[in-house]
């Protein structure tokens, strides 16, 4: 178990003959990720390096791979409307990888994409997550060498650009445990899992939701599917300044969430007004701040981490393998 | 990307919204024609008309700070214009050392009889636009937001089929429009919301949005925009060419500049440690582990998740160009990115960065600490460099990083 993957789910990658949408395709393959072919209209009937079917349409792609999840690299203008694309031909689970996608057809593509949603069953409806961000692991257990040869597992999924071999499988992890790993920030998830790792606790599944204002999945959604999910023992969620979506994770974990729960906020120091990177990492009209979110989570019994370097001791301290409040 | 109010002027009146007729100056010398030419266009008297006098920078805390007069003669107009053109503004927004001031909107005055408040934004929770209106204009929405949350009124915007009629109606009659006024306030509504969309904005705000005192062609006042505000989204401007060439370079920080020009995200603060970090919220937290340990970051520097040599070497440029950086600290897990490429960055960087002595190679400590991708390959290249790196100090973990970059400094 994990959550939106496994090892049976068949990936497409839309924007396939592009660099980065190749060198990907070609990390996810390494690492055993199921991939199922490629769409770039214009292309359909070629192959890739890899000797992968490309489509000219993900409906074509669905319809003779049979696969249900994809990740986008296409450029961040045609981003929104590959997301649709992918929705409508029936795909559940869309990572867009694709950064500098513009808010105002992100905006446009969400409620059309909320629209097809609610016409279908739950069982049948889209998960979107990104756009700007690394994509989704679930990790399975070292069994190869991370080549095309030799796949890094046979019983794991990675869609995305994270690097998989420093993700740990729980069968691989000395506590027995594994915990979720929900963050809007690319690199310092890396730390996140690289630190929960070290101390000995795998990971179910990591979703990088993205660092962009106007998304799909959120902090608040992830956390429901890790607190469903019987092989997460504990959820870690890394939030960012900008937006609510931590205090909102904060209610809904102090009402329903009876995992321990750890977290980190990036930008504490942040000053007010600057845009820190990501679009969506900014501290507006007041609103945003680090110090809201922190003590909202820590009001809803959440063990924050002080540094980022506390993260995967944090993680441990809220599920009970240290005694709290003793930090790294 | 910011730009001017006589800019957000000029694209509101294309909007079709009406905005008091104005010129806009950069020499003294222009300054008692212009108030004649302003005046006369807006029926005041050429002689004693009142005109509006208003700095053009992004920085807010013009009135408190002396840059913007109202002017009743084209002599008090000349006075304003040479004031403001030789001196340095000086706000609560502009730090101590003040901002340089190259343009002037000369505004016709307008009587007014009510200042109301109107914006378009992108409401992060819903993932929708929203009209923003509220009855008390004039001052900060957020100072409204505090004191009185009940006075401001929020409508979703259909991110299809864009603000209704029928919604801009019925915030005009709960903002108290009266008469010929509430069209006129319904059509300013639509253009707006229309024109966020269509130019990819992040914020569109008039404020004051006002009703004129009655006069004999207007018996019912006139609805119009007296300043506006827009911030547009950096990732939309790609098709904007029109919004491009209004960026004005003058009013960021030229750091900021260079550094997007190597693909690097750069962002100058207050303290003196350096900071290089692959990805935005690592950099960000980064700066709070710095802080943390007593110490005070000097930048926020995003190297990305591609980032070459030259664009590491552009980095060590960028931050050692801020003086007041004492130390240096880089910190990167690499996932993709290979610590290899960091590493080989370092060392050219240090190679070639000349300091102002004449000398060459890094004066300042400089901590590093590498993780991940190829990190055996990258330490190893950093250690048999190490004699063009004197002051290197390698961190086993973020922690250490910080504990050395902080002690360095002291």
């Amino acid at each position: 178990m994990a959550i939106l993957i496994d090892a049976n789910t068949k990936v497409l990658c839309q924007g396939i003959t592009g660099s980065f949408g190749a060198l990907h395709t070609r990390g996810c393959l390494h690492y055993g990720t199921k991939m199922a072919g490629g769409v770039t209209p214009g292309k359909g009937g070629q192959k890739d390096d890899n000797g992968l079917p490309i489509f000219d349409t993900v409906r074509q792609a669905v319809e003779a791979t049979g696969a249900s999840a994809t990740m986008i690299f296409v450029p961040p203008a045609f981003a929104s409307d590959a997301i649709l694309e992918a929705a409508e031909a029936g795909i559940k689970l869309v990572c867009c990888i694709t950064e500098g996608v513009p808010v105002q057809d992100m905006v446009r593509a969400r409620a059309l994409l909320d629209e097809m949603n609610a016409g279908r069953a739950a069982s049948e409806r889209t998960v979107l997550v990104g756009p700007n961000c690394p994509g989704v692991i679930t990790p399975g257990p070292k069994t190869g060498d991370d080549t095309a040869a030799s796949p890094y597992t046979n019983a794991g999924c990675k869609i995305g650009i994270m690097p998989g071999y420093i993700h740990t499988h729980v069968s691989e992890a000395s506590t027995g445990k594994a915990v979720g790993i929900v963050s809007r920030s690319g690199t310092l998830t890396y730390e996140a899992v690289w630190q929960t790792s070290q101390r000995g606790l795998g990971q179910s599944t990591c979703v990088g939701i993205g660092g962009d204002p106007v998304r799909g999945l959120d902090h608040l959604e992830t956390i429901k599917l890790f607190e469903a999910d019987p092989e997460t023992a504990g959820i870690l969620m890394i939030g960012e300044i900008g937006g609510t979506d931590e205090e909102e994770a904060a209610a809904y974990i102090k009402a329903n969430v009876k995992k321990p729960v750890a977290a980190f906020i990036a930008g504490k120091t942040a000053p007010p007004g600057k845009r820190m990177g990501h679009a969506g990492a900014i501290i507006a009209g007041g609103q945003g701040g680090a110090d809201s979110k922190i003590a909202a989570l820590e009001a809803a019994g959440v063990e924050v981490a002080q540094s980022p370097a506390d993260m995967g001791e944090a993680m441990a301290r809220a599920m009970g393998l240290v005694a709290s409040g003793v930090g790294s | 990307m910011k730009i001017h109010e006589y800019q957000a002027r000029e694209l509101l009146a294309d909007a079709g919204i009406p905005v008091p007729s104005a010129r806009v100056i950069t020499s003294a010398g222009e300054a008692a024609q212009t108030y004649k030419h302003v005046a006369t266009d807006a029926g005041l008297d050429p002689s004693n008309g009142l005109v509006v006098v208003k700095a053009q920078v992004h920085a807010g805390g013009r009135g408190k700070a002396g840059f913007v007069k109202l002017v009743r003669s084209a002599k008090e107009a000349e006075e304003a214009a040479r004031f403001m053109l030789s001196n340095r503004m000086v706000s609560n927004q502009t730090g101590p050392e003040g901002i340089e001031v190259g343009k002037l909107l000369f505004a016709a005055g307008v009587d007014i009889a009510k200042e109301y408040y109107l914006a378009i934004t992108t409401d992060r929770a819903t993932g929708r636009n929203i009209l923003i209106a509220s009855a008390e204009g004039g001052v900060e929405i957020e100072v409204v937001a505090e004191r009185n949350p009940a006075a401001i009124l929020k409508v979703p915007i259909h991110p299809v089929g864009g603000l209704e009629p029928y919604q801009a109606r019925d915030v005009a009659y709960r903002l108290g429009f009266e008469g010929k006024q509430v069209n006129q306030a319904v059509k300013i509504m639509l253009a707006l919301a229309e024109l966020y969309a269509a130019k990819d904005c992040a914020l569109a705000e008039i404020n004051p949005l006002i009703v004129t005192t009655p006069s004999d062609g207007h018996p019912n006042g006139q609805v119009l925009a007296i300043d506006a505000k827009f911030n547009f989204d950096d990732n939309g401007l790609f098709r904007h060419k029109d919004l491009q060439a209004l960026f004005d370079p003058a009013e960021e920080n030229p750091a900021e500049i260079t550094a997007q020009k190597f693909g690097l995200s750069y962002i100058a603060l207050d303290g003196n440690i350096g900071c290089l970090v692959n990805g935005a919220g690592l950099a960000m937290s980064t700066m709070d582990i710095i802080k943390h340990h007593g110490g005070e970051p000097a930048n926020f520097l995003d190297v990305g998740g591609s980032a070459t040599e030259e664009a590491v070497t552009e980095a060590f440029r960028i931050i050692l160009s801020d003086a007041a950086v004492k130390g240096i600290l880089v910190n990167i897990v690499g996932g993709i990115m290979d610590c290899e490429v960091i590493a080989k960055g370092i060392v050219n960087a240090a190679r070639s960065y000349k300091n102002p002595d004449g000398s060459t190679g890094f004066k300042v400590p400089l901590v590093v600490r590498l993780e991940g991708n190829n990190v055996e390959a990258g330490r190893e290249l950093l250690k048999s460099a190490a004699s063009d790196l004197p002051t290197l100090q390698a961190a086993e973990d973020l922690t250490d990083g910080a504990e050395k970059v902080c002690s360095a400094v002291v």
